[in-house]
């Protein structure tokens, strides 16, 4: 027991000799789960089997097959979500390529834009593709003063449309994703492969692009099933042909109320993106090609699926490799570059372009919406015609605007310091104790991120319908919380692993108690994590409109819910306006994240 | 004209803004030679060795490999080898695809790089890790296969950076000796950076020590043990006590100094160039230096006080002091739990004018 106990206080901060101290902290962030996320979403996945009397009954389930337009959708659904996937994969793939093997400078002003989107809601990007998309937007004026064209083309409200505003409203993720993972291949690979005689060509297809396979994987995956579900995109930027899932679960409650067959609808949702997440998995055997075991011995390559996977996945790569070092070296005989008389430039220019071009579609489309602000006309008009403050003067003016606006803040304040202090424990305790069924238990907090938010936002209207919790900011934050707290584990646990427990006990040796050790030297290590933490819980709900949608309204309304419903009535520039002063307030945000991150890194 | 030497390293310099992190460093390195590039860090030696491979160029100068200018070459064409301090294995490929990548990128046949691979990993005595992932090897073992990797093409040179600076002091012990085997066995050229000065010693046939961006000394390792020119090479390898010193009078083989506490040194030896009055210093290597007896004679002696003995095993060190303050270290074979002299006693040193290295330069100049 002694022994034990030593131990014990030997790996960790020694909080822990009472063994219960060691999971309290968790339970926090458990319980508000299990009470805000898993007990409404059961609930609303109940309502779908049942009738009106409470019996069990398939009803809103045979409705659901066997009404064509459903499957339609669920068929339209599917192919616009696997079309996003490929161009975010294809698109992201360079970008992230270019920052994770950039110099350190590059890579933190690059990174910067990246994010930008990131940051900026999914409604206000939708209003800049409308900017640049519409019959009077940026893109039809150019191309008939080019004289391109004669008359406006309809470049919006199509199939195409809807992919590009989602591959650009999703591509950061994938991105970041991808980027994780390439950030930490060595280095030493590519030199070693150097001087055993590949060209840069072997060096990428064979050793990089096989290990970066699994960011992705993870990055497909993600980008897929938040895809799946979409809605604000779809309505704003497509037609009824491009309907998604979640567009007939917003109808059906907003026009119907009919919550079985919402439910219903969600439990499709939610099938479709388990079953994705299984044959992700199960089928492309990327784990045997990348060396990344699924549970170690000799049983990683027993499936024939995935042994054919490794094959398939092996030669297209060196064949990829042998293709691509051909051309290299004709373009080096064509250009004189295979005498080696001279020193040599890397050869990175290509690289440089696409990522900067695909760094220009992430961020620039955003700052379109500013000119339209400032613009005279009643429309989305380029190019923006005359001069005028007066929509921003009916922000501000109206007192439904400046509600929304200051709901919004509070409401992401609060839901910020509530994330933070139920998050902060957890992470501590995951990041640093041997807790049972650990990965089951991140899994579980982790779980709010890949859930599509409309199950969420259905499941938490029919829970707080029955509590007297809609149209109040109660209600708002908790449900803010549910999607804030998996990003505040996540970036507190990053810090958290990169700090040395030895500064603790250091600490306690020289004579600190515990928490003055925890307020001394733990906080101010960790506090730009904390802060980081912080702002992105902050920006999270800010921007949330998918929760805001069904549980505020009225007078309780947020901004992105008021913006929602302004666009649905009427694109005016006074959506310019509010998404101007919401980019403004975003990058300065932002600034001071990267400011405060620079002074952390330097004190 | 005579057979080329393997490599030839010619007026090459870098710097990287106003730091030289290699001067104008000129080398010449035989076929089948071990030579090291031995200092510590920032000293220009892994500088000097990824201008080698190819990993970085060179502000001027160039090299030659066989004869052949290489310096622009691209890394895939030099045909060299070289293994990285943390392996830099593959961790997605196979022990046996790992070691067959420099094989298939020369477009060898199947069944030759199956019959090649199967022979080198017997050769690093671990045929039975083939299929294995290198995760699922230890330290030594993915060492020995970063090893076999780069020896199965028979590359004309290895370059080797710090390649055992990651394991634990018996398994570097026993893997300098296996490279040291393999070297003898494939006849390779080998060029090994490392900062550890016994890893030096133990391996090379010369020893190439840099300091500060150059080369301070080239020799083999007795040459730079018992003729260090510098008194940074008297220090970097092995113990040394050095002193400032006068040079009153030198000639062909014999130089009489001046030391600290008016003692008088002799020398067998002064360096090319150096005349009487020039600044100057003596080294003596601690192991050199004896505690005489009543009565014993030696070439150069002189008068001290013992500040402490520490028993170490098999040698013990006396730390001691002249009468002018300055500290000098002897070390000798433990004789027995007892010893004759105690902190505080005066004690009478004395060494050979053999092993009496005269160095220029000394510590007041600089």
């Amino acid at each position: 027991m002694n022994t034990r106990a030593a131990s014990e206080s030997r790996t960790g901060p020694s909080v822990l000799r009472h063994g219960w101290l060691r999971h309290w902290a968790l339970l926090p962030a458990i319980i508000v789960l299990a009470v805000v996320f898993v007990v409404p979403v059961v609930q609303l996945l109940w309502l779908s089997a049942v009738d009106g009397q409470g019996n069990l009954s398939l009803a809103h389930y045979t409705r659901l097959f066997e009404t064509p337009l459903y499957l339609r959708v669920l068929g339209s659904t599917f192919r616009i979500a696997a079309w996003t996937t490929l161009v975010c994969l294809l698109v992201g793939y360079p970008v992230a390529y270019l920052l994770a093997t950039a110099d350190m400078r590059f890579r933190s002003k690059l990174l910067i834009w990246v994010m930008m989107p990131f940051w900026t809601s999914v409604l206000v990007r939708s209003f800049a593709w409308m900017v640049i998309l519409g019959r009077r937007g940026m893109l039809n004026q150019w191309l008939q003063s080019l004289g391109i064209t004669d008359a406006p083309l309809e470049l919006m409200y199509n199939f195409a449309s809807v992919v590009v505003g989602m591959s650009h409203a999703l591509m950061p993720l994938a991105v970041l994703t991808m980027l994780a993972v390439m950030q930490n291949i060595d280095g030493n690979l590519g030199r070693a492969a150097g001087t055993l005689g590949a060209r840069g060509a072997h060096v990428f297809w064979r050793i990089y692009f096989p290990l970066s396979l699994p960011g992705v994987a993870a990055a497909g995956l993600l980008t897929f099933i938040s895809a799946l579900g979409f809605f604000i995109t779809p309505t704003l930027l497509g037609s009824p042909r491009e309907a998604m899932i979640a567009q007939i679960i917003v109808v059906q409650i907003d026009e119907m109320l009919n919550w079985g067959f919402a439910g219903a609808v969600a439990l499709l949702l939610l099938v479709a993106s388990i079953a994705v997440f299984y044959l992700f998995d199960r089928v492309l055997g990327m784990s045997a090609l990348t060396g990344e075991a699924r549970s170690g011995g000799d049983g990683k390559r027993s499936g024939l699926l995935s042994r054919a996977g490794a094959w398939f996945g092996r030669y297209s790569v060196a064949a990829m490799g042998w293709i691509c070092a051909w051309i290299g070296a004709g373009i080096d005989r064509l250009t004189g570059r295979a005498r080696h008389d001279r020193p040599r430039p890397t050869r990175r220019w290509a690289i440089w372009t696409v990522g900067l071009l695909a760094i220009f579609f992430l961020a620039a489309p955003s700052f379109f919406l500013v000119p339209i602000s400032f613009s005279g006309s009643n429309f989305f008009e380029w190019p923006p015609k005359g001069f005028s403050l007066q929509w921003y003067e009916t922000y501000l003016s109206s007192p439904v605007w400046q509600q929304a606006t200051i709901r919004s803040v509070l409401v992401g304040l609060c839901t910020a310091v509530v994330s933070l202090v139920i998050g902060v424990p957890a992470a501590f305790v995951l990041a640093r104790h041997q807790v049972r069924g650990k990965s089951g238990v991140m899994a579980f907090m982790l779980m709010p991120m890949v859930m599509p938010h409309i199950i969420v936002a259905l499941a938490l209207f029919y829970a707080f319908s029955k509590v007297g919790l809609v149209g109040t900011s109660v209600g708002l934050v908790l449900g803010h919380t549910v999607f804030a707290l998996p990003y505040v584990i996540v970036t507190v646990m990053a810090v958290l692993r990169n700090y040395d427990t030895r500064l603790d006990q250091a600490a306690y040796t020289l004579g600190a108690d515990k928490l003055t050790a925890f307020r001394r030297v733990t906080l101010p290590i960790i506090k730009t994590g904390v802060v980081t933490a912080f702002i992105f819980a902050f920006v999270k709900s800010f921007d949330e409109l998918t929760v805001a949608l069904f549980i505020s309204g009225g007078s309780s309304t947020t901004l992105p819910r008021q913006m929602w419903a302004d666009a649905l009535m009427n694109v005016s520039p006074t959506l310019a306006a509010v998404s101007s002063v919401i980019l403004l307030f975003v990058t300065l945000v932002i600034l001071l994240t990267e400011y405060l991150n620079k002074k952390g890194a330097r004190g | 004209m005579g057979m080329a030497p393997k490599l030839n390293v010619d007026r090459v310099r870098k710097s990287y803004g106003p730091v030289h992190a290699l001067r104008e460093t000129s080398l010449t390195v035989p076929a089948g030679e071990f030579l090291t590039l031995l200092g510590p860090s920032g000293s220009g030696k892994t500088t000097l060795l990824m201008i080698l491979a190819g990993l970085g160029l060179p502000d001027g100068g160039d090299v030659w490999i066989d004869g052949k200018r290489a310096t622009y070459a691209p890394v895939h064409e030099r045909d060299i080898g070289m293994v990285f301090q943390n392996y830099a294995l593959f961790p997605h490929l196979s022990v046996f695809e790992n070691i067959a990548f420099p094989l298939r990128m020369r477009r060898m046949p199947e069944a030759e790089i199956a019959r090649k691979v199967t022979r080198i990993l017997e050769i690093v005595r671990l045929p039975q890790t083939a299929q294995r992932l290198p995760r699922e090897l230890s330290g030594g073992q993915q060492q020995r296969i970063a090893l076999a990797r780069c020896a199965v093409y028979e590359p004309s040179i290895i370059l080797m950076d710090e390649p055992l600076g990651a394991l634990d002091k018996k398994l570097r012990d026993h893997m300098q000796l296996e490279i040291k085997r393999l070297h003898l066995e494939l006849g390779t050229t080998i060029l090994y950076v490392t900062h550890d000065q016994e890893e030096a010693m133990t391996m090379s046939d010369r020893i190439c020590l840099m300091n500060d961006g150059g080369i301070e000394q080239l020799g083999t390792p007795a040459d730079l043990y018992f003729r260090p020119r510098t008194a940074f090479a008297a220090d970097f390898l092995g113990g040394s006590n050095i002193f400032d010193a006068e040079l009153l009078a030198c000639g062909a083989s014999s130089a009489e100094l001046r030391g600290p506490a008016g003692m008088s040194v002799l020398s067998d030896a002064v360096p090319d160039g150096l005349r009487a009055a020039q600044p100057a210093s003596f080294m003596v290597r601690p192991e050199h230096v004896r505690l005489l007896d009543d009565g014993e004679l030696a070439d150069n002696r002189v008068d001290a006080t013992l500040a402490r003995s520490i028993m170490v095993g098999a040698v013990t060190r006396h730390y001691l002091h002249l009468d002018d303050g300055s500290e000098l270290t002897a070390v000798e074979l433990t004789a027995g739990p007892q010893r004759k002299q105690q902190a505080g006693d005066r004690v009478r040193l004395g060494w050979s004018r053999a092993r009496t290295v005269v160095l220029a330069g000394n510590r007041r100049a600089a």
